[in-house]
């Protein structure tokens, strides 16, 4: 345990120093926010009555989420992959489990952070109330998403052959599924078709989680059943990176 | 691989030489438990490698041939990272000064010369205190000042009593720093012994060359001293002078090369790996 906060301090800093995955994970999200909201404009009412502003602040605590867990991890672990270090710390006595587990405690600490700052910035610039009654079904949900999403994003690593590959493959994946899941543009824009297609993959069950739990008068703040799927997707990386993830690099 | 049989003692740096391709990475990766053999028996610290648990990997340090350091540590942060995980690890500041860091401590790995961060690769190495280091061709692309520096700090493991094995295709690498060197080419070993007596060349005849008359003159002999007597005598009584008189004993690139590419009648620059 001492060993595992001592690797978790250490990623910490690792992460925060380096400018590409702040960038990433911390600004684009916010950046985003602003520029989607300004365009859907004041005021517009979207479906059950929401305005679209309102939409987009679990909109993009969504894509925070998936951003500082699967993206994070899929791509830093293949760039330590290719460096060399994930092998390098293989040749120590610390054990496998820990560095793995560091970096996914990594990528919730950024997560939790994450949902308190766009929770921050929704309550600040458009009036969204944060939903401080519904928090502890909030981190349920975001926790079980998180490491979701991070055993995929581990999994996801043994898809991605070169350090130069990484950023394609993940966001080639990520972003059309956000398109698709409506956290770019709103789902009453969407034809059904799209949605029922998008349902398959994890990102938008997450989605509607996050929505549920985060937006009050839309039933029960415990969605179950979409939780089930990220969670199958979840278990579907988990099994996958057990099986295929390596520590040497590709090359050479 | 085609067999090979090693034998290293403690406390010695023993040098494992060879040319790119000889199986000098594949052999040091089955002595540090990355890599399964197909077959024979390999014991390490009075251990299988492939069975190393935590204990034996506390008692061995490795640099590997290749690794990019994270570049957002600085030198202190990336010798503590992995002090932390030994149960018995050496003060950061000793290891610095060991390695020969002093002043760069608070320097992100990113802003390191490549010579410094292999100096710090092999800081690392040496944080959790081991007894065994592996270093796979720890001065390879180095400019000559980073190789000189490289060497003192691996000379000063061998004070330190420490066991080292070396991989290296440098002759005069293995030849500064080894104790005992064993030469590796496709796939076996084909000279063991110390740097000074490899390969016989103790009992090798010499070289003695020189010029006379804008001839080159060049002539083998075992008994150097008397044959230089001879000569030098004979050019007195002439009231010559013998120009450019050389006396070569082989050197360990000429054992190298006669070895490790026996049919090459042009000895060949070993290239990047």
């Amino acid at each position: 345990m001492t060993l595992l906060l001592h690797q978790l301090r250490y990623d910490q800093k690792v992460f925060w120093r380096n400018p590409a995955a702040v960038f990433f994970t911390i600004m684009l999200p916010v950046v985003l926010l602003l520029i989607l909201a300004t365009i859907a404009g004041d005021k517009r009412i979207g479906k059950d009555g929401v305005e679209v502003t309102t939409y987009y602040v679990p909109a993009i605590i969504t894509l925070s989420i998936v951003a500082a867990t699967m993206q994070t991890l899929a791509m830093s672990l293949v760039i330590a992959r290719e460096d060399g270090r994930l092998k390098r710390g293989r040749g120590t006595p610390m054990p496998a489990w820990v560095f793995i587990a560091g970096r996914i405690g990594n990528s919730i600490v950024v997560a939790i952070l994450m949902l308190a700052f766009v929770s921050a910035l929704g309550r600040v610039f458009y009036g969204v109330p944060v939903p401080w009654s519904r928090a502890p079904d909030l981190l349920i949900v975001l926790t079980a998403g998180a490491a979701s999403f991070c055993c995929m994003g581990i999994a996801l690593t043994a898809l991605i052959p070169s350090q130069d590959a990484a950023a394609p493959i993940v966001n080639g994946l990520l972003l059309p599924l956000y398109f698709l899941s409506g956290v770019f543009v709103p789902d009453d824009e969407l034809p059904s078709g799209v949605i029922d297609f998008a349902n398959h993959f994890p990102i938008r069950p997450f989605f509607q989680a996050i929505y549920d739990a985060y937006l009050p008068g839309n039933g029960p703040a415990l969605a179950w059943d979409h939780l089930s799927v990220v969670a199958i997707w979840g278990v579907a990386g988990l099994v996958l990176a057990i099986r295929f993830f390596r520590w040497a690099p590709r090359r050479g | 691989m085609r067999g090979i049989d090693l034998e290293v003692r403690r406390g010695e740096v023993f040098a494992f030489l060879g040319p790119n391709g000889a199986g000098k990475t594949t052999t040091v990766e089955i002595l540090e438990g990355y890599r399964d053999r197909d077959g024979g028996e390999v014991t390490v610290l009075g251990e299988d490698p492939r069975r190393g648990a935590r204990a034996w990997r506390e008692r061995i340090g490795i640099v590997l041939q290749s690794c990019r350091l994270d570049p957002y540590l600085t030198v202190a942060e990336s010798l503590s990272l992995f002090a932390g995980y030994y149960s018995r690890p050496r003060p950061v500041e000793e290891v610095i000064d060991a390695v020969g860091l002093e002043g760069k401590a608070d320097t992100r790995t990113g802003k390191l010369s490549g010579g410094q961060q292999r100096r710090l690769d092999v800081g690392m190495a040496l944080v959790g205190d081991p007894e065994l280091l592996f270093l796979d061709e720890p001065t390879t692309g180095f400019d000559p000042k980073a190789r000189r520096q490289a060497w003192e700090a691996i000379a000063a493991l061998r004070d330190l009593g420490k066991t080292v094995f070396l991989t290296t295709h440098y002759m005069d690498e293995a030849q500064r720093l080894a104790d005992r060197v064993a030469i590796i080419a496709g796939g076996e070993v084909v000279a063991r012994g110390t740097p000074e007596d490899l390969g016989d060349r103790d009992a090798q005849p010499s070289r003695i060359s020189y010029r006379r008359g804008g001839e080159e003159v060049s002539l083998e002999t075992t008994t150097p001293a008397r044959t230089l007597n001879e000569l030098t005598a004979e050019a007195l009584a002439r009231g010559e002078e013998l120009e450019n008189l050389e006396v070569r004993r082989p050197s360990l690139e000429d054992v190298y090369l006669e070895l490790t590419e026996p049919d090459a009648a042009e000895p060949q620059e070993a290239g990047p790996e």
